[in-house]
């Protein structure tokens, strides 16, 4: 008998605040936390803005000597982690320690460490990188550093699918409780790619939008680059209950596929296959769904044909659903994006209200369901989905709805 | 045939399967099956080759060049060559 999975904690490090609480309280005001770049130099950068975790101080949440074996990659995972677990409740006595999965998703791993220790090398001609510099930059690093300092000694490992890897994570982790190999798991995703030599890479891709971040509208530009984390507890109801935990929301279903297609270009088949997957996996049926918090990364590509997948897959109830991007506001923080974008889907229920897609500047043709434009929306929502659909053809869906 | 016409022929061509490089000026980037990601990488190669700068952003719809002969003409007027 599969186990129900439950979501008990949250925490979240983002570009519009440093808390759950404030995040969610500036999503559901339309605050948007695109700007041009603080912590890199913009002079040779022709797209310049992107969402940054603003006036970020390592030392406000570590030690130094805990804070040096960390890129800002795996700092944010860590404090996103602690706040999560805080808000659970939880405490890791009595064997749950070892009981207890880390599956945390992370697209490119610790940048900002890799791009300024090659420019030591190459600029500056050093003749040595500093000791931690593997460690740092380690793909892995966010979840050895989340299990260490929160003492997790389940399984624990880094889900690496570029924009789709913290749904992925949470997707395994939900596997993992629902199967009943662990009664709880610490999952989310963590990214801090916004270093000069990698924003130099996107700009080649020819895709970052110039001004902002405008999903599903017309004139949108491209997409902008984010970084952030977001980790939630999530245990077996059974768990949950025992212990007389809050209970925040429920994981439902989990959809995956892949295109097999186009390496940049999206696909409305594998996309439509992944959302059919999530609710068939969470014994929902499409008009179960009231709100889809979409990948919508507004490029011109994704934003079309996430659409059509959407119409695909819901068929004439897609033109009732209300649909938003949270990408509007916090931009694309890649393989913490799913992470982040779940806590917002679940705090949706939980609230009530359906956070805006911003910077909506009018309808595109292409575009033609209802995205949610520029105002929050008060509105019931029992079952939600949250896409992530990542470069690689590599789709995946959660399903959640409120506990009851 | 000048050297910046047969440059972005061979720039162009490379991308495409070998019996469909023997391009004209009048050949349709779309037709002859230039993709999006065709498009950035032909687009790096000529800014390599002839050291511009091209604005390009694959989210808007309109790709600014259609033919070959457009491309040719584009590049020979930014670099003063024939």
């Amino acid at each position: 008998m599969p186990h129900r999975v439950v979501v008990t904690g949250w925490g979240v490090l983002s570009s519009i605040g440093h808390t759950a609480e404030t995040y969610w309280s500036n999503l559901s005001r339309g605050v948007c936390g695109i700007a041009p770049a603080a912590t890199i130099p913009t002079d040779q950068l022709t797209q310049k803005v992107v969402a940054e975790v603003k006036d970020y101080d390592p030392l406000k949440f570590f030690e130094e000597r805990e804070a040096s074996p960390m890129d800002r990659v795996a700092q944010f995972g860590v404090i996103a982690a602690r706040e999560a677990i805080a808000h659970s409740g939880l405490t890791f006595d009595d064997g749950l320690s070892e009981q207890t999965a880390t599956i945390i998703g992370c697209g490119v791993g610790g940048q900002s460490t890799q791009d300024e220790n090659y420019k030591r090398l190459y600029r500056d001609n050093a003749k040595r990188l500093h000791p931690l510099t593997i460690p740092r930059l380690m793909v892995n690093a966010p979840a050895s550093q989340i299990s260490m300092s929160c003492g997790l000694r389940g399984p624990a490992f880094v889900v690496a699918s570029a924009c789709a890897s913290a749904t992925h994570a949470i997707g395994l982790a939900f596997q993992m409780v629902r199967g009943g190999q662990v009664p709880v798991a610490v999952t989310g995703g963590a990214e801090a790619c916004i270093a000069f030599g990698t924003m130099k890479g996107w700009e080649a891709l020819r895709v970052l939008a110039p001004d902002t971040c405008r999903p599903f509208s017309r004139d949108r530009k491209g997409l902008v680059i984010g970084e952030g984390a977001a980790v939630m507890v999530i245990e077996s109801l059974d768990h949950a209950k025992n212990r007389s935990a809050n209970i925040l929301g429920e994981i439902a279903g989990f959809g995956m596929s892949a295109d097999a297609g186009d390496l940049l270009s999206p696909d409305a088949g594998g996309m439509c296959r992944a959302i059919d997957g999530a609710l068939k996996d969470g014994g929902l049926g499409a008009s179960d769904i009231q709100y889809v918090n979409a990948h919508g990364t507004g490029t011109a590509a994704n934003d079309e044909t996430e659409t059509e997948a959407l119409k695909r897959a819901f068929g004439a109830h897609a033109k009732k659903l209300a649909i938003s991007s949270n990408k509007s506001m916090i931009g694309h923080a890649l393989g913490a994006a799913g992470a982040l974008e779940l806590v917002a889907t679940l705090m949706s229920i939980r609230e009530g209200l359906v956070p805006p897609t911003v910077n909506y500047l009018g309808p595109d043709p292409a575009c033609d369901l209802d995205c949610v434009p520029n105002e929050a929306r008060a509105m019931r929502v029992d079952a939600a989905l949250s896409n992530s659909f990542a470069f690689g053809g590599l789709n995946a869906v959660l399903a959640v709805r409120r506990f009851a | 045939m000048g050297d910046v016409t047969a440059e972005v022929i061979a720039i162009i061509g490379k991308k495409l399967p070998p019996d469909k490089r023997n391009l004209q000026m009048a050949d349709r980037l779309d037709e002859i099956g230039v993709d999006s990601l065709m498009a950035v990488e032909m687009i790096f190669d000529l800014e390599e080759k002839f050291d511009i700068e091209i604005p390009f952003n694959a989210n808007d719809a309109k790709l600014e060049f259609e033919t070959v002969g457009e491309i040719v003409e584009a590049i020979k007027k930014i670099t003063g060559k024939a």
